[in-house]
């Protein structure tokens, strides 16, 4: 194997290493939107509060994925 | 084994001059074209909307109004006392965001919002604006901001430190969130199209009928992005005044 295939081989399996990252911002926006779930069937009334901090929330959370897709997108084709 | 036909995913973010040799001459790129344009319809919005000044507002105006009332009710809720002040600046950033990034999801425009350089600089305005706010209010009282009220004071040593990282990588966060969102969003309906050309052209007929499958994920990816454009003005515009609010209220 000369040494060009072997980098691209290696960039390829970093590349997908880098995408596990994403794995937790899963968790935890699905963590995020039970709690909103929870919080508004416990209190109706508190919706339109509580859906705003939400939203922030999971952008916030996605914000982290991207971080990590973004390392991955930057070994891949950088 | 020799790698198939690759995907250009970055290629649609590089920069060219634009308006032909005059554009050329000053070096006016597709990202200067993009902000102006969007900063053409931002006016277009409110100069047009807000004219009639109607005391029951029609359509134009009523959505204009809405996203004024959207911006101040932010800036009134997170900002608290004193929030006029800084209204303006958050009402533009917001909307100069907004409309970036819808205008980069229309096919041939281009998004500025793709550039680090342009996420970067206005973290950069938002972070300095904060500090200026608050040694202006505060004078040096402001750096108690980095020693929490209530924490015992013998863990400073370590709290402080920590605290001063958290506040220098708000720029960082706040700048890189935004150009991985819209990155992400174009080099995906990049990709896919690309697998779309690449089946068509590998599997003749069964390819055609194949492509619809990558087509059809691109099409629920335009919905998404929508989502994501707005997503990201919002949240770009709630950790500005969360900002400004710390740098006015110190907590």
């Amino acid at each position: 194997m000369n040494p060009q295939t072997a980098a691209m081989l290696a960039r390829d399996i970093g590349a997908g290493l880098a995408a596990i990252g994403v794995a937790g911002a899963g968790v935890g926006i699905g963590h995020i939107f039970s709690a909103l779930v929870s919080s508004v069937a416990r209190n109706p009334a508190s919706r339109d509060q509580v859906f705003g901090l939400g939203i922030l929330g999971f952008a916030l959370t996605e914000a982290v994925a991207l971080y990590a897709l973004l390392i991955s997108f930057l070994i891949l084709f950088g | 084994m020799a790698a198939g036909p690759s995907i250009d995913a970055l290629g649609q973010f590089q920069l060219a001059t634009s308006l032909g040799p005059v554009g050329a001459a000053v070096n006016f790129t597709n990202a200067n074209l993009a902000m102006l344009l969007t900063a053409v319809l931002v006016l277009a919005l409110f100069g047009y909307g807000m004219r009639t000044r109607a005391l029951i507002p029609g359509r134009t105006q009523a959505a204009a109004e809405m996203g004024y009332e959207f911006v101040a009710r932010l800036c009134q809720d997170i900002i608290g006392e004193g929030w006029q002040s800084f209204f303006p600046f958050v009402f533009t950033l917001f909307f100069f965001i907004l409309f970036g990034n819808l205008v980069g999801l229309f096919p041939y425009f281009f998004a500025f919002t793709s550039h680090i350089a342009v996420t970067a600089a206005l973290a950069v305005i938002v972070f300095g604006l904060s500090i200026i706010v608050g040694l202006v209010k505060h004078k040096l009282h402001f750096f108690t901001y980095f020693m929490p009220a209530g924490a015992p004071k013998l863990l400073a040593p370590v709290l402080v430190p920590i605290e001063i990282l958290t506040f220098l990588s708000r720029p960082v966060s706040l700048s890189i969130r935004l150009f991985a969102n819209i990155v992400a969003g174009h080099v995906l309906w990049e990709v896919f199209a690309g697998f779309m050309l690449i089946v068509a052209a590998a599997l003749g007929a069964i390819g055609i009928a194949a492509g619809v499958i990558p087509l059809a994920i691109n099409v629920v990816l335009v919905g998404f992005e929508l989502l994501v454009a707005g997503l990201q003005a919002y949240v770009f515009a709630v950790l500005t005044c969360l900002y400004l609010h710390d740098a006015v209220h110190l907590h």
